[in-house]
């Protein structure tokens, strides 16, 4: 940061000069804004929108806005999209452009609707109106333009807390409106309703529970880590090996002591172990938590100034006082931000689980790879990332709100 | 040698016996097996498709380095000072994406094979390079770099004698991580044809063959130990070349 | 000889430097003192244009510096900052020969002039040529950051708080041989400190800046005897002046014929120390020795009178 800017205050004074300045004409306009209208240019013009299919595994027919949309909708949307570009372009405060920006993703939502629900044959069930390359790329560039500027803002947890609620209100109800009900993963959905859910149940119970049986058995082994130089060494790097072996390669090694335990402990299959399933998804997801949380547990107690432990201990504070007052209250955000990881990480990997029988969103991806239909892996693999990034959010909000008056652990 | 030292060596050497030698490994595996199913995957040379996986994990990774590495010299440079924040949140936003979901959205757009895979790998590797490139860059101290300046050095000397080296192992670490991700996700990759251990693990699982979710596993989790471990050692190197206390994390 | 002609900085609306013009006479050296933003870092950057000017010039031996290309012209200039910003991926060896390796001179000489220096500054060259920056102490990796800058015998050194980060028994030592080596080498020196006892005990010349304006460019007791403004005269500190006075003299120049009893004190010490030293013992007068050899007394009184306001 700071050669830049030294790099900046070297630069010469601006000198205007006779003729055409174009250094000055550009710098009129906003530098990301020039690559987010290419981007948009190439997404509403050189790119298919949606993708029309007579059945679900049917070959696709590209269809660009002005196919996809009759008069007076596309021409309507077409101008919408060109003005976003052009509001991209102009520097403008970020608060306006962030609001440009979420907007003209909604915009692109509503947009996919209409085309779905127009370019549906009546009555069909079986013609699919998936979103197309041309689709993803507008809501990229307006994302971007979003994410800018909320990288200059930088908000504070609460705010982002709040226009998080706000986003999930806004997809909520284009949900619920029934606006998309013709859209391809919507479609998928309606099919597989009680499926969905029952998944969804057991993806939110892999991903939390394994999560609050690693912070129940984390963080007092990291405690007693942080105590224990030799201790923490062993754990410390065993859960390291845990935690490098590939998920897949990890689920696989639980199923045969697994199935032992199942087949020689009595009582042990009643209570649901076996092989394969739910127990060696769930004990696999425990194994990668403990890591992020023991380590980050133990680096947030090492980060207690010397002087502050000092302080206490001068003040007559037991090991233990020190302990409950000083040490772990400031290691709470390190801490925190060790669940994010865990958390963030844990619903990615119990998209996996479904390899093993264990359930999860991850049953619909690898069923639709199996069966060649995209729309299908999409129906699993868009709720596994809004939830990875909700979760980032929130836990990152609780981070900032657990660390009041301290720099930000990252 | 440590002890850690010698338990990896012979890690090592039992995988390269079992990768050139597998029949005589069967023993080991027959108790797993039942009504006399092969103990040993068969469908291919497991050799192969080792090193399949690893060639796939390392274009990947290789690629993915080399476009991280640059565009974070760029957003570090005074000329593409602008895109520093916005390309920050991308990467920490993108981090979050699970990489099964960028392998699985990777099949619409690209279809399935080595390819989707390998684009997959390429996309989700460049960003813990690039954030640790930046946090490399960035870490480099003002002193240093005043001194650098104030001494004569152009842009690209700055850039080539001091950034770069002493960011090398701050890169290095997200080098291995994308890396350990990479060989991870190539494993699932089998499920999208690519050719990697992931489908002696696959078959296993269809055929209820524990002997082979084993060896499959097995295989990959010593590579993922040895391949970190390998790197983690080259950072320790690096980091004592160049003059630092050894504080390689974990 | 450095010229600097009505220089100016301008950052937004606020001038960091503002129209400052002095010229430091070939083989002196010009301590800039001044609070902290009184913009002193600010002129000593724009010498070797880390800092562009907003306008003024700087010649150097004559030679406008906005005729070079700015990397090049930094090559000729010894720059020393605080807390040496030493190079830690590269040996002591490599640190030093930084410049001249930038400038292609052949591998010998660089070698040659690396053990010079390494010598000159009280390090074993077969010793330290090898070690890495984090394997000395800290007023070692100071001369080593002075080294450095020195390396490729540069006409000017420009020091940035150069012993900021030293303690204040290293300090001094790093001070004399600062001196020292500006002797042998004859180098124009401008150097940057808040510390006006610093300033005094390596300045030629002091310039003291405040809010971007050079208050006053004088020799260190026309600073003390006739300050321009309130302000210098607060950064003296009016209960320091006649100790500050006497500090800038030698009990050389002053030593009187006739015998004192006690404790003799050497010629070269300042006379503070000998004002000190009479004060202490309760004595009228110390007997001065010259190589240990009796060559005069200094009185009490004489002292005295020196440390009055010269009129």
């Amino acid at each position: 940061m700071a050669a830049r800017s030294q790099d900046a205050m070297a630069s010469p004074p601006r000198r205007t000069g006779g003729g055409v300045d174009f250094s000055a004409l550009l710098s009129r306009f906003d530098r990301l804004g020039v690559i987010v209208a290419l981007i948009v240019a190439a997404g509403s013009l050189a790119l298919p929108f949606v993708t029309f299919k007579a059945n679900r595994i049917a070959p696709g027919q590209p269809l660009g806005i002005s196919e996809a949309l009759a008069f007076p909708e596309g021409p309507v949307f077409q101008a919408v999209i060109l003005a976003g570009a052009l509001v991209a372009l102009i520097r403008l405060p970020s608060s306006l452009r962030l609001a440009a920006g979420l907007l003209l993703i909604a915009a692109l939502g509503l947009m996919l609707g209409v085309a779905a629900t127009g370019l549906m044959p009546e009555g069909s069930r079986v013609a699919r109106v998936s979103p197309a390359a041309g689709f993803w790329l507008l809501v990229f560039a307006f994302a971007l333009v979003a994410a800018d500027a909320l990288a200059r803002m930088q908000l504070g947890p609460m705010t982002r807390l709040g226009l998080l609620a706000l986003v999930a209100l806004g997809l909520g109800l284009m949900l619920w409106s029934g606006l998309w009900d013709d859209v391809s993963i919507l479609r998928e959905y309606a099919n597989r309703g009680a499926a969905f859910r029952s998944e969804a149940q057991t993806h939110f119970a892999l991903a939390f529970g394994s999560l609050g049986a690693a912070t129940l058995i984390g963080v007092p082994l990291g405690i007693l880590s942080y105590r224990n130089r030799a201790l923490r060494t062993g754990v410390l790097n065993s859960l390291n090996v845990v935690q490098t072996i590939p998920s897949i390669a990890l689920f696989g090694l639980l199923i045969a002591p697994l199935s032992w335990v199942a087949a020689n402990i009595p009582g042990a299959s009643a209570l649901g172990v076996s092989g394969i399933g739910f127990a060696p998804a769930m004990l696999a997801l425990f194994g990668y938590s403990l890591l992020p949380i023991v380590a980050n547990t133990v680096a947030g107690l090492e980060a207690t100034p010397e002087p502050v432990r000092q302080a206490a201990r001068g003040m007559g504070m037991t090991r233990r006082q020190i302990l409950t007052k000083v040490e772990l209250p400031l290691a709470l955000p390190v801490i925190i931000a060790g669940i994010r990881i865990v958390l963030v990480q844990n619903i990615g990997l119990a998209t996996i689980a479904a390899l093993i029988g264990g359930g999860g969103f991850g049953v619909f991806v690898f069923q639709g790879i199996g069966q060649t239909a995209m729309d299908l892996v999409l129906l699993g693999a868009v709720p596994t990332v809004a939830l990875a990034m909700a979760a980032a959010i929130v836990l990152d909000a609780v981070v900032d709100l657990a660390s009041p008056g301290q720099a930000r652990p990252r | 040698m440590t002890a850690g030292a010698v338990m990896r060596t012979v890690l090592l050497l039992v995988l390269v016996a079992f990768l050139v030698t597998p029949q005589s490994f069967a023993p080991v595996f027959e108790p797993l097996t039942r009504y006399g199913a092969p103990a040993i995957y068969a469908q291919g040379s497991l050799v192969d498709i080792t090193l399949s996986h690893l060639g796939i994990t390392l274009v990947a990774t290789l690629a993915a380095t080399l476009v991280a590495v640059g565009l974070a010299i760029v957003v570090t440079r005074p000329f593409g000072a602008e895109f520093l924040p916005l390309s920050r949140s991308i990467s920490h936003i993108g981090q979050t994406f699970p990489p099964v979901a960028v392998l699985a959205m990777a099949v619409p757009v690209l279809g399935f094979g080595t390819e989707p895979t390998l684009v997959a790998l390429f996309l989700y590797g460049l960003l813990p390079i690039f954030e640790n490139a930046i946090a490399g860059l960035s870490g480099v101290s003002r002193e240093v770099r005043e001194a650098a300046r104030g001494m004569g050095m152009t842009g690209w000397q700055r850039l080539a004698r001091v950034e770069l080296p002493l960011a090398l192992p701050v890169m290095l670490t997200g080098i291995r991580v994308s890396a350990v991700i990479a060989l991870s996700t190539a494993t699932i990759g089998s499920t999208v044809a690519a050719k990697t251990l992931g489908e002696v693990i696959i078959a296993g699982l269809t055929t209820n063959n524990t002997a082979f979710v084993l060896q499959g596993g097995l295989i990959v989790g010593a590579l993922a130990i040895l391949i970190n471990d390998g790197l983690m050692a080259l950072e320790r190197l690096l980091r004592r070349r160049n003059g630092l206390a050894d504080t390689t994390a974990r | 000889m450095i010229e600097i002609d009505a220089l100016t900085r301008v950052y937004g609306t606020t001038a960091v430097v503002d129209n400052v013009s002095l010229t430091v006479p070939r083989g002196e050296i010009c301590v800039v003192v001044g609070t902290s933003g009184s913009g002193k870092t600010t002129l000593l950057r724009m010498i070797n244009r880390l800092v562009e000017p907003s306008s003024g010039s700087v010649r150097i031996g004559g030679e406008d510096t906005r005729g070079f290309v700015a990397y090049q012209l930094r090559r000729r200039i010894g720059y020393v900052i605080q807390g040496n910003g030493l190079f830690p991926h590269h040996t002591v060896g490599q640190n030093i020969a930084t410049v001249p390796s930038l400038l292609n001179w052949d591998k010998a000489r660089i070698r040659a002039r690396v053990d010079e220096l390494l010598t000159l500054f009280q390090l074993d060259p077969e010793d330290y040529r090898d070690r890495m920056p984090r394997q000395l102490s800290g007023g070692q990796q100071q001369r080593i950051g002075v080294a450095r800058a020195l390396a490729a015998e540069p006409e000017i050194l420009l020091m940035d708080e150069p012993f900021g980060a030293l303690d204040p028994v290293i300090r001094s030592k790093a001070q004399a041989d600062l001196l020292a080596i500006q002797r042998r080498f004859g180098t124009t020196i401008m150097l940057v400190t808040h510390d006006m006892t610093e300033a005094m005990a390596l300045g030629t010349r002091i310039a003291v800046m405040d809010a971007g304006k050079l208050l006053q460019y004088a020799p260190p007791a026309e600073i003390i005897s006739r300050p321009a403004t309130v302000f210098v005269d607060a950064l003296i500190g009016s209960g320091d002046r006649p100790f500050r006075m006497l500090a800038l003299q030698k009990v050389r120049d002053h030593v009187e014929p006739g015998a004192a009893a006690g404790l003799p004190i050497d010629e070269e010490a300042s006379l503070r120390e000998a004002y000190a030293e009479c004060l202490w013992s309760g004595r009228d007068a110390v007997p001065v020795v010259r190589d240990g050899a009796l060559v005069g007394r200094i009185t009490l009184a004489r002292l005295t009178a020196l440390a009055a306001r010269p009129q």
